[in-house]
Order: structure tokens, then sequence, then C-alpha cells
């Protein structure tokens, strides 16, 4: 029981990571209806920044708060510069060009700071919480409370203030919100400066646990996708109890199903994603979408 | 006495009304005859290459018209059907398998491996098109890409069948006596004649009811199906097709490499495969084979600059081509010609 416990807990602190990147993929698809296929990397590259600045000798805290200023800048040029040309285009185009922007920020990052991994500092304390036969390391704690004060962040933006009620009006109708004088495109800018952050968040909490290199975010963009959709992709909720659920199914298979194992547990989130988008496409805290053929 | 028939062709002659004034005799560059001209004339071109260039070039070329076969089956996909596939390397790999496979450990004549390896990538793609027929642009993108992710742990975990991490290595198809080929001229031949017939087949599937319905399923699916067009069937079938041409590409790729592993058919393959497509042109038939040139040619010049510079390169130009080109080089040239000044 304590190992399962153990294990649960484990799932939980992978899922929170998953949880903040699908957490800036759906911030994303709420405002523009894009899957931005370079979530990760963009969440890969601000990490680097972080490194290159605590290098530097900035101390840790410090050089956070600057790396999420500069992704969200970076996340509302990008959004000006290279997504607006293509506003409203088919979604073959949209996906092409993420993926055209995923790849050249990869090799972008490669590019400034090689291929080879690099340590990146934990911000949290070494050691563990012993409670009841299992052990919950601090490092996983932080996540956990990090992703909830993300989480709790953005609740309160999108709830309780003015900036918050106009991105939700452009993500309901962009036309109606442009009559009633918001500025939609800034406001799609804002929402990808916003996407950016969160996005740093969860590379500076995964680059600690899987070293820091250009192709850090691959294996967790699959999961963070997985996550959305299960969540839904119109649900912060739901990308946060899918980031969590898919962590912690991720876990278990990988450890008491012995057909699997820790090699195969990829296979995970292409399941969930397969039976997601067949038996319930919406995702289990998504609308379902009525269309008008 | 005059013929019945000729009067009687003379009176309607007479009496329809006045012929259209003959249209302006057309350039040479746009004339059927000379479309014929230059492609007789690419056909020598290409059974003479290998006879002047140095292997290593020949090799190049080989892999050229390899990509060009995974990027047909891509094209009918993407640029015919307008579904996404983010996971074709996955399908180029389970041809590559296939025919790895059944060289290995049931050995097999190589020509035999070719249509059970695009059979398999056929149902495989079938199979896939399933559940693919159900989701829409973003997801499919999502699932294929997932796909191609799984595949290489998949191949490493079945070691006694696919030699896991280590892959397998095998005899290459050896040129015939008769032939007085070297061999790598004979795995240029092979693969041009494959090439050849996956473009005949390809052209010819476009040319039918079908390449008519993935179209419009394509420009507007809703309209598609009023007009009778069964979404469900259509779409399941280009992803069969799709993946049938890529599994061919996989299965030459072995008989001319020599050697699978699954190191080589990671998610990177599938990337280059799309981007090498978007560059070459999306929806034509030229495209494939502009996308083989660059995807085998642009990384090796690139490199030189700095490792990450492919990667760069591919980036930006997919971007800048989606915003200037959407048609790709193909449809950049196709432009051009048109832009001559016709001659009035």
């Amino acid at each position: 029981m304590a190992g399962f416990l153990q294990q649960l807990v484990q799932g939980l602190g992978a899922g929170a990571i998953y949880a903040s990147l699908a957490l800036a993929l759906v911030l994303i698809y709420q405002f523009t209806g894009i899957v931005n296929f370079a979530q990760g990397e963009l969440a890969m590259f601000s990490t680097y920044i972080a490194w290159q600045l605590t290098a530097a000798g900035l101390p840790f805290w410090l050089a956070l708060v600057t790396t999420l200023a500069v992704s969200f800048a970076g996340g509302m040029l990008i959004e000006r510069v290279i997504i607006r040309p293509v506003e409203g285009a088919p979604e073959l185009t949209l996906v092409i060009v993420t993926v055209g922007l995923f790849i050249f920020v990869n090799a972008a990052a490669g590019w400034i700071w090689t291929f080879l991994i690099k340590d990146f500092p934990n911000p949290f304390p070494a050691g563990a919480l012993e409670a009841g036969g299992i052990s919950v390391s601090f490092s996983t704690l932080g996540v956990l409370a990090v992703v909830g004060v993300v989480m709790g962040l953005l609740y309160v933006l999108f709830r309780h203030t003015k900036i918050g009620l106009g991105m939700r009006a452009v993500a309901t109708n962009p036309e109606s919100a442009r009559l009633v004088g918001i500025r939609v495109g800034w406001t799609l800018a804002l929402g990808w400066g916003l996407a950016s952050t969160v996005g740093a968040v969860s590379g500076v909490l995964v680059a600690p646990l899987l070293f820091l290199e250009p192709n850090m975010m691959g294996g967790v963009l699959i999961y963070a996708f997985a996550a959305a959709t299960l969540g839904g992709f119109d649900s912060p909720m739901g990308a946060v109890a899918g980031g969590l659920i898919v962590g912690v199914a991720e876990t278990l298979a990988g450890a008491y199903v012995g057909f699997i194992g820790s090699d195969l547990k990829v296979g995970v989130p292409l399941v969930i994603i397969l039976g997601v988008l067949l038996l319930r496409p919406q995702g289990l805290f998504g609308r379902a979408v009525v269309e008008r053929a | 006495m005059s013929n019945p028939t000729e009067t009687n062709a003379a009176q309607a002659r007479t009496a329809a009304p006045p012929p259209p004034p003959a249209p302006p005799p057309a350039e040479w560059w746009r004339s059927a005859r000379w479309r014929w001209g230059a492609a007789a004339l690419l056909a020598a071109a290409a059974c003479y290459a290998p006879f002047q260039l140095v292997p290593f070039h020949v090799f190049q070329l080989t892999m050229v018209l390899i990509y060009a076969v995974a990027l047909l089956g891509l094209n009918l996909l993407v640029g015919h059907a307008g579904q996404i596939s983010l996971g074709h390397g996955a399908f180029f790999a389970v041809g590559a398998y296939t025919a790895a496979i059944l060289l290995e450990h049931w050995a097999l004549p190589y020509p035999l491996t070719l249509p059970v390896a695009a059979g398999a990538a056929f149902l495989l793609g079938l199979a896939f098109g399933v559940p693919a027929m159900r989701l829409r642009g973003l997801y499919l993108a999502l699932v294929t890409l997932a796909i191609a992710i799984f595949l290489v742990p998949l191949l490493k975990r079945f070691e006694d069948l696919t030699g896991g991490s280590m892959g397998l290595t095998l005899a290459k198809p050896a040129p015939p006596a008769w032939s007085g080929l070297a061999e790598d001229q004979w795995l240029y031949f092979l693969t041009l004649a494959v090439a050849v017939a996956a473009f005949l087949l390809c052209a010819g599937l476009l040319r039918s009811r079908v390449g008519r319905a993935l179209h419009a399923i394509r420009d507007n699916e809703g309209a598609a199906e009023v007009m009778g067009v069964r979404l469900s069937v259509h779409k399941t079938l280009a992803f069969a097709w799709s993946a049938m041409f890529a599994g061919t590409a996989g299965c030459v790729y072995t008989w001319v490499i020599g050697f699978v592993s699954p190191d080589s058919f990671t998610v990177n393959l599938s990337i280059t495969l799309l981007a090498g497509l978007v560059v070459g042109g999306l929806g034509s038939l030229s495209g494939p084979v502009l996308g083989g040139l660059f995807v085998m040619f642009v990384p090796g010049l690139a490199q030189d600059i700095n490792d990450a510079a492919p990667g760069v390169i591919f980036g930006l130009l997919i971007i800048a081509v989606m915003y200037v080109a959407p048609t790709g080089l193909a449809g950049l040239a196709g432009r051009l010609i048109r832009k001559i000044p016709r001659k009035e």
C-alpha cells in the first residue's frame, strides 16, 4: 500500500509538470484556436535564458522573474510577428507554421547553447517529507505548489480583473469583443505572452529533473498534449486535472503493468489521446462544439 | 459524283455558326508536346546520370528518389486531402522494418518484400485511418505525432524481431550478372523503377474520381458531402494510400542502406518529411521531387555552417513558405512560367 501511495505521489509530481505545459497550450488554444506545437520548445528556450542568467551570477529567484518577463515579451512578439499574418488561416497552415517554429526554436537553442546537456540548479531544497511510510521530496511538493499558485493567479486574472474579462470576451467572440471596444489583436498577443510565461515556469520546473538540453521538452510535450486533450482543450481547469491524471496513469502503468515497463510508458499518452478523442472528443471538462455545416 | 457524306459534312459546316477565331499559337514552353519532351529529356538524364557520377553521388540521387516516394504519399494526404500527418516517418519505418525482418528471418527474395511492406503499411494506415476520420486537423496532427514518438521504444522492445537498438544489418540486393551494373547503379535503377511506378500510380489516382473526391474534401468538406462524396471512406483510404507510399519508400530504403535501426526513424524523420513537402510544394506532382532534393541536400550543405543550421534553415523556410508561397518551390516555378508574358 505504501508502495502504491509512493507511486501515486510520484505520478502527481510528474503530472504537475505536464499540467503546467498543458495550461500553456490551453491558454493559446482558447484565444487563437491554435494548438501550439512549439510550446515545449519555447519553454525550453526560456529555461536556457534562466540558466544563462544564473550562470552569469544572478540569484535564482531574480533570474526567474527576469526570465518570466522576457518570456512574456517574447510570447507577445511571436504572436505579433509570426502568428498574426496567418490568423484565421486553415488549421493545416497553423499547424505547419507552429511546427516550423518548433524546428527553428529547437535549432536556435542548439546553435546558441550547443547540444551538450547542462546542469540546472534546483530551486527547492534536497531531502523529503516523511509521512506514513511514504516520502515526498521537497521538489515534488514545490512543483505542486508552484502549479497551484500559477493556477490560482490565472483564475484571479480571468475572473476578477478587467483584463481577464476582456480576454474571456475575445475567447468567446472576437467580433463582438471588438465592437465593445476591446483591442482584440493586443488581447491575443497578451494570451500568447501569458502562455509563454506559464510555459517558462514548466520549463524551469522540469529542467532540474531532466537536465537542460534543446530536446528536453520533446518528451514532456506529448504528455502535455494528452493532458490537454483529456481535460478539454478549452478548459484551463481541465488541463491541470488532465495533467495530474496523465502523470499518475503513466507512473502507475510503468510500475505495475509489467509489459509496459519504463520504456513503453510513452505509449500511455497515445492511448489516452486516442481513447479520449474516440469516446469524448471534447475532453472531460471541455464544451462540445456544435457546428453548422 | 460527290460523296454523300462529304456534302452532308459541308452542309453541316455551313449551317454551323462561324467558328471562333483560332486561339493564338501557344508558345513552345506552354505546349503539351514540349512538356512530353521535357519529361523524356528528364528520363534520359535520370538513366544517364548513374554512368557519369561517382558512386556516392549516385547514392545521394537514390536517396532523393526514396524521399520523393515517401513525400508523394505525404502529399496525397496533406496536399490533396488536406489532412495533417506529423507521423509519416512511422509508416516509412514500418515499411523499412517489414522488409528488413522478411529478409533477415525468412530470407525472402528481396523483390517480394516490396508488395508485403507496401501492404503492411497500407493496412496500418487503414487501421489508423479509421480513428483519423473522426479526428479533425489538429487532433490528427496530435495522434500521428504520438504514433511517431511511440514507435521508437516499440521497435527497441521487440528485440528478437527487430534487433533492438542495434538494428538489423542486411545484404544489399546484388546486381544480376546480365546487367553489368555496379551495385550502386543497380540500386539506383531499382529505386528509379519504383519511383516511376509510384508516380504513375499517384498521378492516375489523382486523375480518377478518388482524386476529385479528395480535392473536394480538402476544399470544402460540407459541400463535398452534399455532392455525395463519402467522407469516411475517402479520408480513411487517403490515409491508407499515403501510408502505403511511405511504406514502399521505407522498403526501398532498407534495400539501399542495408541497415535499419530505431534511431533512423525518430520523430525528426516525420518532421523533416513534412518540412520537405511544404518547401517542395503541397498539392503538386513535382513538389515531392523538389522536396526530396531539399531534404537530401540542404541539411548537408547547412551542416558546414553549424550543427544546428539545418534546423534553423528548415524552420525559417517553412514559415516563410507558408507566408509567401503556400504552394512551395513547385508553385513558384509554375508562377514564374505563367509570369512570362504571352505574345500578342
